[in-house]
């Protein structure tokens, strides 16, 4: 049998929904960050997919997920300073702990 | 019959080291499981023929966004290694929602007639992402390094020690 | 079935780099820093341990290898096990894309340059892990500050790689030695970037002078005080096939590879990758150890800037000459 674009689909719905799990129930920010890197993988393994199997001539699905690991990158280091940030402030990094908007 | 066979060993790697990044009690069991995703990953875009967005996917997820990770987490909580309870009261709405999303999602993307191309992908995709940059795509790649330029000062001056 | 005879060849090729790279870079590698070391220092190496002292490395590797295995109380022995393997593999995997000769090649990728610069930034990982996973101060410490150090120096690295794949118009290592063939060495017509190379290389791989991490003097033995016996010798031994990876591929981006008049290819090759090592050692001896934030200034200040304005300049010629 061979490799077809609904594996490659398949495999990345799962990655996507384990990703969103990781950022519905995690306490720790830096995990819910790390959640999200997930759905942005799944993401783009949908692009390259789709590049490969549906639209071949353009190279836009390649460029897209490029660019997605791009911002990817600039999200996680803007939201990592933002938890470094908060630790120093608050002295924790469990979002549940951070309920009031003045302690 | 080896492509399938090497499409099932890169997505069984991928997919249970994203479950034990998940799950895990420990935050950096959890940070260092995400380098067998990452490279699963990259082999899953080598088997689509995107070797040179696999490179990149390497050099940036594996190599820094990873040790960013593990850096922010040695320098908060997770860096004295106690074991605290990692997960809040919202497990069961969660793993609801993630079920109904997934089964949501294959039932839909398995079944829907997706147009097929009959041609094939360029040779070697270097060249060809590097020309689509230069000429469609200029104005996705100025912004990108806009978006860049913002981030780097926006992170610098965040995490920067108050004096 | 073409992909099983794929895989046995992998596996046969994998064991002939992991058996040349254990030679070659760990047993005549050792030996070479020691023995140079000593004639630096107007004396002479080890030279007890068979003729002129060239089995001194058997000596220290069957010493390592029947040490026992200490592992701290309250580390994290999942993760203190697997930190080694990751440097070690991480060294190992860049040998795939390095040509010893026209086509004695691993596997010739045409993202070449790309996938080595790839498998150097992995190592990093290894080394925060095992500085974390120990369970001690002076090990988290060695591993924070080697890490800053080593992502910090691969964009000086990347900088250094990116001008030479411009100039030859290709990633691939095999395409790159042969776009030497029409235009001379590179190391005449990239010099700023052989320079950048060379010095992001030996601090990639935690050398003299930017072995801050592993400084005796300051951190015990830094992120790998607490590795004892076989992990011991897996942290060495990727650290010294990274050495070696990094002067085989300067040799392969600057050196024109495997070119030369008489001798064949392979012999040339070993030469000049082992007059890089000469060089990458003899500075060990020779220049004294940067402190942290000068060593950061010199990346982020100094080399950065500099292979970007040589990117251009270089983008300027190509497009002009």
């Amino acid at each position: 049998m061979q490799v077809g674009l609904t594996h490659f689909l398949v495999v990345s719905a799962l990655l996507f929904c384990l990703g969103l799990y990781a950022m519905l129930s995690r306490r720790n920010a830096v995990a819910i960050l790390m959640g999200i890197e997930l759905m942005l993988n799944a993401a783009n393994i949908n692009l390259v997919a789709f590049n490969k199997y549906v639209a071949p001539a353009a190279l836009n699905g390649q460029v897209f997920a490029l660019v997605v690991i791009t911002l990817a990158a600039c999200e996680a280091g803007v939201g990592l300073a933002l938890v470094m940030a908060a630790y120093r402030n608050l002295e924790t990094v469990h979002v549940d702990e951070i309920n009031v908007m003045k302690w | 019959m080896g492509e399938l066979a090497a499409f099932i060993i890169l997505s069984a790697i991928t997919l249970a080291s994203a479950v034990v990044v998940v799950t895990s009690g420990n935050i950096v069991r959890s940070a260092l499981s995400l380098v067998p995703t990452f490279l699963g990953v990259t082999g899953l875009y080598i088997l689509l023929q995107a070797e040179f967005v696999a490179g990149i996917q390497v050099l940036i997820y594996a190599g820094a966004i990873t040790v960013l990770i593990l850096f922010v987490i040695m320098l908060t909580e997770g860096g004295t290694g106690l074991r605290v309870r990692q997960t809040n009261e919202q497990v069961p709405l969660s793993i609801l929602a993630a079920a109904v999303l997934a089964v949501l999602l294959v039932g839909v993307l398995a079944q829907a007639p997706w147009p097929r191309a009959a041609e094939l992908l360029p040779q070697y995709t270097a060249s060809g992402i590097g020309e689509a940059l230069l000429t469609n795509l200029v104005l996705v790649f100025e912004v990108t390094s806009l978006v860049l330029l913002v981030a780097l000062m926006g992170a610098i001056i965040v995490a920067r020690r108050e004096r | 079935m073409s992909w099983g005879l794929e895989i046995v060849k992998a596996v046969g090729l994998t064991i002939a780099v992991f058996t040349f790279l254990a030679v070659v870079a760990a047993m005549l590698g050792v030996l070479l820093e020691r023995k140079i070391g000593g004639w630096i220092q107007s004396r002479l190496g080890p030279k007890h341990v068979g003729p002129q002292g060239l089995l001194q490395t058997v000596a220290d590797t069957i010493k390592l290898l029947q040490k026992e295995h200490i592992a701290p109380r309250a580390a994290d022995t999942a993760i203190f096990n697997t930190a080694p393997l990751i440097v070690a593999v991480a060294g190992l995997l860049d040998w795939i894309v390095i040509p010893f000769g026209p086509n004695l090649i691993v596997r010739d990728l045409n993202i070449g340059v790309v996938f080595f610069a790839a498998m150097a930034s992995l190592t990093v990982v290894g080394i925060l892990v095992g500085g974390f996973a120990s369970n001690n101060k002076y090990s988290l410490l060695g591993g924070l500050r080697s890490a800053s150090q080593m992502i910090s120096y691969e964009l000086p690295l990347a900088t250094a790689l990116i001008a030479v794949a411009m100039q030859a118009g290709t990633l691939s290592t095999l395409g790159i030695v042969n776009a030497q063939a029409q235009r001379g060495w590179f190391v005449f017509l990239q010099f700023p970037a052989f320079v950048i190379f060379l010095i992001a290389a030996t601090a990639e791989v935690n050398r003299v002078p930017f072995d801050l991490p592993e400084a005796e003097s300051e951190l015990v033995a830094g992120y790998f005080s607490e590795y004892t016996g076989m992990r011991f010798a897996l942290f060495q031994l990727g650290e010294y096939a990274e050495m070696f990876a990094m002067a085989a591929m300067a040799t392969t981006l600057f050196l024109g590879g495997w070119r030369g008049p008489i001798l064949p290819p392979v012999i040339w090759f070993l030469l000049k990758m082992y007059l890089i090592v000469f060089l990458l050692m003899w500075t060990r001896w020779t220049f004294p150890r940067l402190r942290l934030d000068q060593l950061l200034n010199l990346s982020w200040k100094l080399l950065l800037p500099a292979g970007l304005i040589w990117i251009l300049i270089t983008g300027f010629f190509i497009t002009f000459f």
